[in-house]
């Protein structure tokens, strides 16, 4: 996601879209992106920890952007 | 003088790039291909304008990662001058050479047109061949020019003299109109704290002969030609 306080055109041409078509009380906008990885992992924590570690090298720009991780078993694990 | 223009996947000034090379700097011109790991001995080193692997991710994220920039890092590191252009910049911010992002354009769209600049400083090895103030007419053509970082960096940049173009008027005011793209402080052009790094979004390349509807862009290559000579006799 953009960072707060940067400059987030993108969000800013998504709300004024969603005021022309009449939704009220949207506050604020912001478009980022999802990034999904398959990761073969022992625990869900080193499925974390590994996703950290790319997004600090290169998925995030951190200047700019804030990240986020979600974890979720697979199918394959889960069974 | 042997200067190394690198081409990436979707790089397309690089040949701009070489021909400014050979034609304002009267130097030998040498194409370094993303995947080398040799700098075949050059004395200085252009990250070219285009869309490096398609942009993919972020402007300039994958390319600072490639196999030559590895090479180009520790050329940094040793005093080497390198000079990224557009997507060169963005490339040296991704790649941590230089402080800072280069995010959305403000408005969106992307730009390609011509804008002037303000020489902020006179200083080797960029800018040596500019009067302090000069104003410039030289090209944009971009998505991803809008320069942002913290206030903290940007008071260091300008305290450190390190901001060496920004984007102004007519009469040579910064103001917000004359701001292309939304760049924090109308920022254009930024060295590292050695002052052998240079980004900048406009492109001198494209500005070397009037022909070409410039040749602003020249002083630039000319700057780098007088430095890099005197450094050869040295």
């Amino acid at each position: 996601m953009p960072r707060v306080g940067i400059l987030d055109p993108q969000g800013k041409a998504v709300a004024g879209a969603l005021a022309a078509l009449g939704f009220e009380g949207v506050d604020d906008v912001h478009v980022g992106r999802v990034i999904s990885l398959s990761v073969p992992a022992e625990s869900e924590g080193a499925a974390r920890a590994s996703a950290e570690a790319m997004c600090r090298q290169l998925l995030a720009n951190p200047v700019t952007e804030d990240y986020l991780i979600e974890v979720h078993a697979s199918a394959e694990s889960a069974a | 003088m042997r200067i190394g223009v690198v081409t990436f996947p979707g790089s397309n000034c690089d040949y701009d790039c070489y021909k400014a090379v050979q034609t304002a700097m009267q130097a030998e011109a040498v194409f370094l291909w993303h995947k080398e790991h040799d700098l075949q001995g050059v004395d200085a080193v252009f990250l070219p304008g285009g869309f490096s692997y398609g942009d993919y991710l972020r402007a300039g994220a994958i390319a600072a990662h490639s196999p030559i920039l590895r090479e180009v890092k520790a050329f940094a590191a040793e005093g080497g001058v390198v000079a990224g252009i557009c997507n060169g910049f963005q490339i040296l911010c991704e790649s941590g050479l230089l402080p800072g992002a280069l995010v959305r354009n403000r408005g969106l769209r992307f730009l390609s047109r011509p804008v002037r600049l303000r020489v902020e400083r006179s200083v080797p090895p960029f800018t040596s061949a500019y009067a302090e103030g000069e104003l410039l007419r030289v090209p944009i053509a971009h998505g991803e020019g809008c320069y942002a970082a913290d206030d903290a960096t940007l008071d260091a940049l300008e305290r450190e003299g390190r901001v060496l173009f920004r984007y102004v008027d007519e009469r040579g005011e910064p103001t917000p109109a004359a701001n292309p793209n939304g760049s924090a402080r109308n920022v254009a052009g930024i060295v590292n704290a050695a002052g052998n790094v240079l980004g900048m979004m406009p492109h001198p390349e494209r500005a070397v002969d009037a022909l070409l509807g410039s040749a602003d862009g020249r002083g630039l290559f000319r700057s780098l030609a007088e430095h890099l000579s005197a450094a050869v006799a040295r």
